[in-house]
């Protein structure tokens, strides 16, 4: 187990590293100097070279991605160009937002939209399944900010049962999290429906209704497990897309999360921020699938054994 | 002799693709989602595009008319007036044209550029193909809607060419997968070794034999992307990074409706329901032709 995980880890490494070097060179190809710009118009070329080399922009691009490279190693992402201020300590504060939105939205979409799939699948072209498929349909063709703002028209604005922004107490979570949630959920129906129905039609279910196992069991015990598989894929997926894709829902309710922050940065061309926002989403993103990699190890026996295999082969 | 094999060759092709796509459409057709999905998607497409015929940009969806603000829904202004007393009907459906456009425009930007890399992939395969693919991989790592905005921050503006730049090579990894998958596909069909054997150049092996062979689940992919580059552009304009006002688009617009929704929750809702079937439609025809392409995959 400890070798398939480090194997994961490794292979995570040149990923990340790739990402930063993409995003590090999209975001260097800036027409014009920051260096310029932040002087102002009456500067000398002198005070131009010298704020130049205070932000670390002489040099080839290589060389300067090499040194971004050591210093975020080091925790250091550099220093905002709007109020100077370390980049990583603005980070910081705002990233629990980010986190607890994602983790938050992820998770209502999958307690709802796995059970709700299981049922689709199960009755299959009965009344809640056909509703259940329509409604998915309907919710993955719209954006999560539209849903937030009819749920704020409803819950806030006719029935004022929750606050319209925020996100602190526990009723300013609700509506965020399910805005951020709802394309999750639909896709979390339509998947664990459509692997199930795959599922459900193997020979091996048939054989053990055959055998005259209880129905649950050959639902719970047969067919689920192996019908998780690719839906805990799309978790760890949708998870990931969750870090970085609910600028609009933050921008909706107000939050000050990480996606309002890489706005602010970009309309202001604070490239240090706004590179350490998009690296940051990027490494969570990288992990979230770590961990449903090393989830995976747990759930599919085959991949267990695969491993135990080639250490027995091994000794 | 030679001229007479290749005419019999190319009428035996006209024929055999002729049918298999009739089979393909009347399969399509059987199918009432994807029936209902083009004719919505039709409307949409014919009211953005004869916009002109029955209103007039300039004056109905950009110019102030103080005295109509927030008119209510009436037979002359069937979704009333924003704030500046525009007509919002308008509005919404200059918005499609916008949407539509940069979402076209995406599409074909991504078909060239992943197209090309997916074919070539997969076409010559080995070394090549892996280190193409790994660089996608990469690319594929980074969510959309960040790597749009690294490209945005990178060019400054957010213009039209800005946003199809942007989103067109976010967009690309993923058509370069699924164009190399097709391509391989069918790369090793008889018919491409005969058409090797005769001394095919590969650009026209690729070209003529391959991707008209592959073009199904290229159609699937450039629908489901055309639905997604939509609502990428809703969600940047919307966060103030996209299309910006007074040019009217679904996102910005919805946007400034927030404070005005408790008194005229139409225009709130006017937007997002048009986007919503657009993008619905463009869904449902899509899963229509995969399904009409592979009735296996239905269930």
């Amino acid at each position: 187990m400890v070798r398939y995980i480090f194997k994961r880890i490794l292979m995570m490494i040149p990923v990340v590293l790739g990402i930063s070097f993409i995003i590090f060179f999209t975001m260097n190809l800036t027409p014009g100097d920051a260096a310029i710009s932040l002087a102002g118009d009456s500067a000398t070329p002198e005070t131009i070279e010298a704020i130049r080399e205070e932000l670390g922009l002489n040099g080839p691009l290589v060389v300067r991605y090499m040194r971004y490279l050591w210093n975020v190693l080091h925790g250091n992402f550099g220093n905002s160009y709007n109020n100077g201020q370390p980049v990583v300590t603005e980070i910081m504060a705002r990233f629990p937002y980010t986190f607890r939105l994602a983790v938050f939205s992820t998770l209502f979409a999958c307690l709802l939209g796995i059970p709700i799939g299981i049922i689709s699948a199960v009755k299959q072209y009965s009344v809640l399944d056909t509703s259940m498929v329509g409604l998915a349909l309907v919710l993955t063709s719209l954006p999560g900010f539209f849903i937030g703002l009819l749920l704020i028209l409803v819950f806030s604005v006719y029935l004022g049962l929750l606050p319209m922004i925020g996100m602190s107490t526990l009723a300013e979570h609700i509506m965020p999290c399910m805005a951020a949630g709802t394309g999750t959920f639909a896709s979390m129906v339509r998947m664990t429906r459509s692997t199930m129905l795959e599922v459900i039609r193997q020979d091996y279910v048939r054989t053990a209704r055959a055998k005259g196992v209880p129905e649950r069991k050959v639902i719970f015990k047969h067919s689920l497990k192996n019908a998780l598989l690719p839906v805990v894929t799309a978790i760890g997926l949708q998870l990931g897309m969750a870090m970085g894709g609910s600028i609009a829902i933050e921008q909706l309710f107000s939050i000050p999360g990480l996606g309002q922050l890489t706005v602010t940065a970009i309309r202001q061309k604070d490239i240090p921020v706004a590179m350490a926002c998009i690296m940051m989403t990027a490494i969570m993103i990288s992990l979230a699938n770590l961990i449903v990699d090393i989830l995976y190890y747990f759930i599919d026996p085959r991949l267990k054994a695969q491993f135990a295999k080639r250490k027995k082969a091994a000794t | 002799m030679k001229k007479t094999e290749k005419g019999m060759a190319a009428s035996q092709g006209r024929f055999q693709k002729k049918s298999e796509w009739r089979v393909i459409l009347k399969r399509f057709c059987r199918n009432r989602l994807a029936v209902f999905g083009i004719i919505v998607f039709t409307i949409i497409v014919l009211l953005v595009i004869f916009a002109d015929f029955y209103m007039d940009y300039d004056a109905d969806a950009l110019t102030m008319h103080i005295e109509l603000q927030y008119a209510s829904p009436s037979p002359e202004h069937i979704f009333g007036a924003d704030r500046l007393g525009r007509d919002y009907f308008a509005r919404v459906i200059y918005g499609g044209r916008v949407s539509l456009s940069i979402g076209l425009l995406t599409v074909s930007l991504a078909l060239l550029i992943g197209g090309s890399i997916g074919a070539v992939a997969a076409y010559f395969g080995g070394a090549l193909d892996n280190i193409l693919m790994r660089i996608m991989d990469i690319f594929l790592a980074i969510p959309s809607t960040l790597m749009a905005l690294a490209i945005i921050a990178t060019m400054g503006s957010s213009s039209v060419g800005t946003l199809v730049m942007a989103l067109g090579v976010v967009q690309t990894p993923r058509m370069a997968r699924i164009v190399r998958s097709a391509v391989f596909g069918v790369k090793d069909a008889d018919y491409i070794e005969a058409a090797r054997a005769c001394g095919t150049k590969n650009a026209r092996i690729i070209l003529r034999h391959i991707i008209p062979n592959a073009m199904g689940p290229i159609l699937v992919q450039a629908t489901q992307t055309m639905s997604r580059v939509i609502l990428i552009i809703a969600g940047l304009s919307f966060i103030g990074l996209g299309i910006a006002e007074p040019t009217p688009e679904w996102g910005s617009m919805l946007s400034v409706v927030k404070t005005q929704m408790r008194y005229y929750p139409h225009l709130a809702i006017a937007p997002g329901v048009v986007m919503g079937l657009t993008v619905l439609s463009i869904t449902l025809i899509g899963d229509g032709l995969r399904d009409a392409m592979d009735p296996r995959l239905r269930n």
